[in-house]
């Protein structure tokens, strides 16, 4: 190679330390430079349109950071394509070459984010997927039909799937009922239960920090004549266990309380408040979507009498849930679906059988792995929050830090828009709240109810650890997310003012 | 069938980590990898041959799975992770 001017490698240069650039068409030929002796390929300039259409930007696969450029030979309907670092020596035919050009703006368009928002769902387990497919191919009888093998046989894993779920959670099988979600479970357990009873008991309670399904399912029953109390959270997140005792009236049907949020992780004391509603003669629903094969749950030792389960949480396929219901006592409701009495009366519709063994499976995989899998996550938390706090200063960890799911770490960063930081983290997959309510632009009223204060309720940003989560990942987000953090801050003009010892809240914005 | 030998054990050991090399997804790939290794750790103290045994069938029946769900996902697969790249690792 001929010693060149260091002028043409400015771009591949930039590109290997991350600075974005604007695409090029065509380019010099610069004197000295590699492209004078090229090594390059003589192509129809139609073809190349018909097959890549009039992209601006290729990179080459052989050296990621530099750049094709397009020009013009001596025919207008041929241009030859150089790569001015590839160092390939042989002559490549058109159609070879094109077999790796990459269209685009190059860089990490091609490669996809790291996911860390395992709240919002979880990939499925490979062990889950191999349950699943059998019936998904060959077995695919509906499990309702009495008269046949394919019934039968469907029938068999149904039921097995079933005695999974139930092993998990301390239950009889004969006590959980397969549904399309915890948002079927939860409407299930709320509007079933406090119908059946509405002759003599016209009240529930909830908490102000519930998923949007049970909190609308409050709304639609209060609509319908009962009375409802959304018993406010302290400022870790936790409910005041005095508090629900008096809120408790004789006419109290029904308790939902979830056990793990979805938002901040924060870990209700279920056993507790199981204990005063066996007490008080109440029956105790648990949203357990989030909780269930993650951490160990028993509906006996925690006086449970309806659970709702999410498949899609424990790393098993999406629309399919379980809910448990209480037989002793026996707990009555009334059913939502109506039709062929499936499912004891309870939900009637044909049970999806590859779905519902997935869910067992998933549940199975759990009961085995929640040791290992609570133990990793608890170290990745832990790395996750102390690099951060070490590195940027005025950084809240939203949630009681004791009765926590580690798994989920909601971080809010003063001075700093969470928007801009999430669509800053492009690499990562993040969210800054539940992803039911993302659509919305309003801070999510979990943080508004544990008191957070708007600007902080605004800059928060959910961090989800699962099983699949590696310790490169976390270093990778914690990396990006310091980063723009810094970068963001130096932009912002009230982290200017608090560096100058400005306290903000004693400052009066006013109107031009 | 008598019990497992400690050579026969080895080559599961390597049969698996081998097999879970071919998972096309980075999560997965680690995960195997990881859970195998800690796995195989745990138990190696284990004396009582039943036990051994038990083990044993479940890694063959792991195996299977591994293999299958590793055809699966090389039919299927997308694109790598961020992570993955070479460049992303070098700027770290």
């Amino acid at each position: 190679m001929l010693p060149a001017p260091l002028g043409w490698l400015k771009r591949p240069l930039a590109r290997l330390q991350g600075v974005s650039l604007p695409p090029i068409l065509a380019v010099q030929v610069v004197t000295g430079s590699p492209l004078e002796c090229p090594m390059w390929c003589m192509f129809s300039l139609e073809r190349f349109h018909a097959h890549y259409g009039f992209p601006d930007f290729f990179s080459c696969t052989t050296v990621r950071s530099c750049c094709w450029k397009v020009s013009p030979f001596s025919s207008p309907s041929h241009c030859i394509l150089t790569c001015p670092l590839c160092l390939l020596g042989s002559y490549h035919c058109s159609l070879y070459i094109f077999s790796f050009i990459e269209k685009g703006l190059g860089e990490e368009s091609t490669l996809r984010p790291l996911y860390m928002d395992v709240q919002a769902t979880t990939p499925l387990d490979p062990r889950v997927l191999d349950s699943m497919l059998p019936y998904l191919m060959h077995y695919y009888g509906n499990p309702h039909s009495r008269t046949h093998a394919y019934g039968w046989e469907s029938e068999s894993a149904m039921e097995r799937a079933r005695q999974q779920v139930a092993s998990l959670i301390g239950a009889d099988p004969r006590e959980i009922i397969f549904t399309s979600g915890a948002t079927e479970s939860n409407n299930l357990a709320i509007k079933g239960v406090a119908r059946f009873y509405k002759s003599r008991k016209k009240h529930i309670i909830t908490t102000q920090t519930e998923h949007k399904c049970v909190l609308d399912s409050c709304r639609y029953l209060e609509a319908e004549g009962f009375r409802v109390t959304y018993l406010p959270v302290k400022r870790n997140g936790l409910i005041d266990l005095k508090e629900l005792e008096d809120a408790l009236q004789p006419d109290t049907s029904l308790v939902s309380i979830m056990t793990v949020n979805n938002e901040i992780g924060v870990k209700q004391p279920i056993s507790d408040i199981g204990q005063i509603c066996s007490s008080r003669k109440v029956f105790f629903h648990t949203d357990a979507a989030q909780a269930v094969g993650k951490i160990p749950m028993d509906v006996n030792d925690m006086k449970i009498d309806l659970m709702s389960i999410s498949g899609h949480k424990i790393y098993g396929p999406k629309g399919v849930g379980a809910i448990y219901i209480r037989r002793r006592p026996r707990v009555r409701l009334e059913p939502l679906q109506s039709g062929g009495g499936q499912e004891r009366g309870m939900r009637s519709g044909t049970v999806p059988t590859p779905l519902a063994v997935g869910l067992g499976a998933a549940c199975e995989v759990s009961q085995q792995e929640m040791e290992y899998d609570y133990k990793r996550i608890s170290v990745l938390a832990d790395r996750l929050i102390t690099k951060i706090m070490t590195e940027i200063p005025d950084v809240v960890m939203n949630g009681d830090p004791e009765h926590h799911y580690p798994g989920c770490i909601n971080l809010s960063f003063a001075y700093v828009e969470g928007e801009s930081l999430l669509m800053a983290l492009k690499d990562v997959a993040l969210s800054s709240g539940s992803a039911c309510t993302s659509a919305s632009l309003e801070p999510s009223y979990v943080l508004r109810a544990i008191g957070t204060d708007e600007d902080l309720a605004h800059s928060s940003i959910r961090f989800g650890i699962g099983r699949f989560t590696t310790e490169e990942e976390v270093d990778y987000t914690v990396q990006k997310c310091i980063q723009h953090v810094k970068r963001l801050r130096e932009m912002s003009p009230l982290w200017e003012m608090v560096q100058d010892g400005v306290d903000l809240k004693s400052i009066k914005w006013t109107q031009h | 069938m008598a019990a497992s030998s400690r050579a026969q054990v080895l080559r599961l050991y390597r049969a698996l980590l081998r097999e879970s090399q071919g998972f096309t997804a980075y999560g997965y790939r680690t995960y195997a990898i990881r859970r195998i290794r800690d796995a195989f750790r745990e138990n190696k103290h284990l004396k009582d041959s039943e036990e051994i045994q038990t083990l044993v069938n479940k890694a063959r029946t792991n195996l299977e799975i591994i293999h299958r769900q590793v055809t699966i996902g090389q039919l299927y697969s997308t694109q790598k992770l961020v992570i993955e790249s070479p460049e992303n690792t070098e700027i770290i």
